[in-house]
Order: C-alpha cells, then structure tokens, then sequence
C-alpha cells in the first residue's frame, strides 16, 4: 500500500552469524539513509496529552 | 433464490420444536426496504419473522464467537466459510451448529440501487427470482439483479455453503470467473507512491468508527487493539497517521482469513471500500500458499503452519 520498500528488510540471523548480522544492518541503514527522512506514517499534529 | 424464505422458516420451526437447537440465527425484514436486520430467535411460535433476500447481505458468523447454546443459523457461501474459520480458531464447536444452506447467486448492493433513483426514497422493493422493482414518491423502476450486486458477488466464487446441515434449495452453479483480481493486479503495478496516494485518498473521509471491524466475523478479539488504552497501541484521533494505521492493522489481523463477504464494505457509513485492502492479502495467501480461508474445518490457516517450501523469497 505504498510503504517504500527501502524501509522495510526482513532476514533470518543466527545468533552465530554475527559478520551476517553487520552486513546486513549496514545495508539497512544504507538504503534507509538513501530513502531519505520518513515521510509516510508521521504524526505532523501536536497530540494531546 | 426468493424462495428460500419460506423453506428457511419451515426449517426454523422444525428445529426449534423439536428442540434440536436452543437458538436460530438469520435475518429479519428491516423497518426500511434494501435493508435487514440479524435476528435471534427461540421460540417455535416467532419464527414467522424469519426473513429471506436479496438484501441478507450481513455476515451471521459474526454472532456465533464463545456462545454456549445449539445454534441453527443461516449461512450463504461466505458464511458458511466465515463459520468454518470460527471452527478451525476454536470459537464455536461444529457440534453445536445446525447450518441451515443458503446457495447463494449473490447479493445486491443497496447502495447501487439508491443511486439509480438520484436521492429519492425507495418506499418499496419487490423482488423475484431475476429482478427487482423499486417504488417511491413518482418513480417506479424495474432492474435485473445481476447488474447491481455487490462487488464481492460479482467475483465469487464460492456461491455454496462450504458446510452445512440442511440446504434450503439446490446447489448454484459456481462460476468459472477466470481471474477475480483484476483490480488488485492494477495496483501492484503501481509506484510505492501511487499506492500511498491511492490508499491515503480511499481512507480520507473515514470516521473512525469502527463499523467495519464491528461487522467483520473475524474481530473478536475481547479488547480490540484500537480500544486498548494501556498501551495505548494507536492515536484514537481522526489524524491520516492513525487513521491509516488502524486500516492497514485490521486488514493484516484478516491475512489469510478473510473470505470477502463484503460486510465490512457494506457496514461503511461513508462508503469506503475497505476490501482494497484485505483483496491483496487474499491473493497473496491464495498465490503464496495456496489457500482460500474457510473451505475446510480440517485445515490450518496459512499464518498458523510451516512448510518446508513455504515462500520466504523476501528474507535474506
């Protein structure tokens, strides 16, 4: 429904496999930085408390 | 199909005098025409306002969740599959069921009717096997049913009831529609941002009032996650965010256990068609796993098994 699919990474990680695991969030923090701030989702009104 | 009335209060009656069920399920005349209304009824001697047409468009599924009595009640297709997923989730017991078959050669859509008389009044609506004539103030019109069904009906294709005690008339011919996601198809091909415009613009006029969860077989959850105060999972204003938060967490609670019955389409004030939402879901679980909710009482839904060759081309 139009999230951007830069935002959203699904992988399956071993405890084991930590060089796995620092590749990939490297790679989501890249594209994600690439993608730019968020702009889908984000409450802009004041809320009220 | 207008037959079925008749036979359905026969069946009612039986039942109920016989003591084979403590309760029936099914649908009164509304006070307005195109309009019914769910009815519960336990006497013998009241089952004359049991109701048939083709305005029965409400999902009674939706009553059955945790009740302890016997229970006959009126199922169509869908109903019959919503009845069946309630089965498989440990809502109700097949054993407490009498399920009194509805074949079903679709509903028509009120909505579509009205706007045929330009926001005139329809005073009355009398119905045979293949059309409908409305009556009002100066107007008299007589249409064919099948070009006014509900868009879940035009792409059924489960018209029958999947399961079932008694059958109120013959099986239907199910149709042979060669793709029912047409318009599902058309979005997927869309950019990430033509689908958020798109969806942002379906959900604009929503209030928030929850009719389509309320109409929907599969909420029922004790505490909905939008009612929860503590945590407070979603903002309860009328704000996109919130808004389309809402939309987006109801259809994914119905992945893989939605059977489009159009109830939560039919239950919007502002006529929103939220089925935009759980139609792609439906696909995915039909084209991923092979699965249409509610066709067995045996089967798992596909969010509640494994299997070895299960679609996981998404995770890396």
């Amino acid at each position: 429904m139009g999230i951007e699919p830069e935002r959203l990474h699904f992988s399956w990680i071993s405890s084991s496999e930590a060089p796995k695991f620092a590749e990939v969030a490297t790679e989501v923090i890249e594209t994600v930085r690439k993608a730019g701030p968020v702009k889908k989702l984000v409450k802009t009104r004041a809320e009220v408390v | 199909m207008i037959a079925y009335g008749e036979k359905i209060r026969e069946i009612a009656k039986k039942l109920l005098a016989e003591e084979r069920v403590d309760l029936i399920i099914g649908f009164k005349q509304g006070t307005l025409p195109l309009m019914t209304e769910p009815v519960m009824i336990k006497e013998p001697e009241k089952t004359d306002q049991l109701y048939w047409s083709s305005f029965c468009s409400m999902n009674l599924a939706n009553y059955l969740p945790k009740r302890k009595e016997k229970i006959g009640i009126i199922a169509k297709g869908c109903d019959s599959r919503n009845i069946a997923v309630h089965i498989v989730e440990n809502q109700i017991q097949r054993e407490q069921l009498y399920i009194i078959g509805v074949p079903c050669t679709g509903m028509v859509d009120r909505r579509k009717i009205q706007s045929l008389v330009d926001g005139k009044e329809v005073r009355e609506a009398i119905e045979s096997d293949e059309e409908l004539t409305i009556k009002g103030n100066g107007f008299e019109q007589t249409v064919k049913k099948i070009d006014y069904l509900q868009d879940n009906c035009i792409t059924c294709m489960h018209r029958n009831p999947v399961i079932h005690d008694e059958l109120v008339g013959d099986l239907v011919e199910e149709r042979k529609d060669p793709d029912p996601y047409d318009d599902v198809k058309e979005i997927e091909e869309l950019a990430p941002n033509e689908k958020w415009e798109l969806y942002s613009n379906l959900i604009k006029d929503c209030t928030r009032c929850y009719a389509c969860r309320n109409a929907c077989p599969l909420c029922y959850c004790p505490t909905c996650f939008v009612d929860e105060a503590d945590p407070q999972w979603v903002g309860k204003s009328i704000d996109p965010t919130d808004t389309m938060t809402f939309h987006i967490l109801r259809a994914f609670h119905c992945a893989g256990r939605c059977t489009d019955c159009g109830a939560c389409q039919q239950a919007c004030p502002v006529d929103i068609n939220v089925r935009l939402f759980t139609r792609k879901l439906n696909k995915d679980a039909l084209e991923l796993y092979g699965c249409e909710a509610g066709l067995s009482i045996e089967e798992r839904p596909p969010l509640d098994t494994y299997q070895p060759d299960d679609y996981d081309k998404f995770i890396r």
